[in-house]
């Protein structure tokens, strides 16, 4: 085994997380420790990037607040991602979405991708 | 000072408990077999020669295989000297990872990558000329003036000018031991190592 792969199976701990990717609403839960006291606080907003390959690689998403873009890069391996909820699958055409840095209201949204799942199931 | 000799793995980044990213270098260091011990009386310095990375035979010479044979082991591909090290070790015993604890500070020694032979800007830091219009030539990344001219009529010692750059010897000081994983001789230092994978460093505090 190389090495790279054997120092993360020691010290990184394996995440399961729902299958997203740029263009998807999710919600990231994560820990934040205030003094000695732990909670958790969610940032849900749409994925406009990942990055990275193998143990560093990192996600990014963005989300307007009280009308100002918010972008917050996350590792997938980060041991205060408490877990992560796919809301939105959307429909886009690119791997990084930087052009809804530049959009607001009506043009910055994301299409959401539609199955069709009745179908699936006759099959 | 204690030492140890290793090969440069790769570069990667852990978490630590409060969750803080931290790069890191992996480095392989070691076993390594203590294969001379020089003394004030018969060296005139105190000094411990290691030996790292098995060599074949057949790529040894006589002197190599008796010289190393006196620490009963096989010839090696590398040895380099420690002075005044810390720890007592008497001839033929191991070097390992173990002589480094977490958390400590400790000084990486390796050579550069080489650089070739590189313009002023590169291997000084100069700003180059900063205007490509204005009535300048395509001289953008030239040294400029060498110095004064008739008091003087000579360029002064030490100026910087182009030439090789890199494939040098560089001690990079004060880098944590983050992880040591004694059972496959890893050891994981914080920040950058100088060198390319593969190359060989000296881990030394």
């Amino acid at each position: 085994m190389n090495a790279i792969a054997y120092v993360h199976e020691q010290l990184t701990k394996k995440k399961e997380f729902p299958a997203f990717k740029p263009g998807d609403n999710i919600t990231v839960n994560y820990k934040i420790i205030e003094g000695n006291k732990e909670r958790i606080q969610s940032f849900k907003g749409d994925v406009i990037k990942t990055q990275g390959s193998g143990f560093t690689a990192s996600f990014t998403v963005r989300k307007i607040s009280d009308g100002v873009g918010v972008e917050r890069v996350f590792p997938y391996a980060s041991p205060n991602i408490d877990s992560v909820v796919l809301n939105k699958t959307g429909q886009v055409r690119r791997a990084k979405l930087f052009y809804q840095r530049k959009r607001s209201g009506k043009s910055a949204r994301i299409r959401e991708k539609r199955v069709n799942t009745t179908t699936e199931a006759a099959q | 000072m204690k030492g140890i000799i290793g090969k440069k793995i790769g570069m990667t980044s852990v978490f630590d408990a409060s969750g803080k990213q931290t790069a890191c270098t992996i480095i392989e260091a070691g076993p390594c077999v203590v294969t001379q011990i020089k003394t004030k009386d018969s060296d005139g310095y105190n000094a411990l020669a290691l030996s790292f990375g098995d060599k074949k035979e057949k790529h040894s010479t006589k002197s190599e295989i008796n010289h190393f044979a006196k620490s009963q082991s096989a010839p090696k591909k590398f040895t380099k000297e420690f002075r005044d090290f810390s720890i007592e070790k008497n001839i033929g015993e191991t070097v390992t990872v173990d002589i480094f604890a977490e958390g400590e500070n400790v000084e990486v020694v390796g050579t550069t990558k080489g650089k070739g032979f590189q313009g002023v800007v590169k291997r000084h830091g100069f700003s180059g000329v900063g205007d490509a219009t204005h009535g300048q030539h395509d001289r953008q990344r030239a040294p400029g003036s060498l110095g004064n001219s008739s008091d003087a009529s000579r360029v002064m010692k030490g100026m910087r000018m182009a030439g090789r750059m890199g494939n040098d010897r560089v001690k990079m000081k004060g880098l944590k031991v983050v992880k040591i994983f004694a059972d496959k001789n890893y050891i994981l230092v914080s920040g950058s190592v100088p060198g390319h994978n593969g190359s060989i460093v000296l881990i030394q505090k």
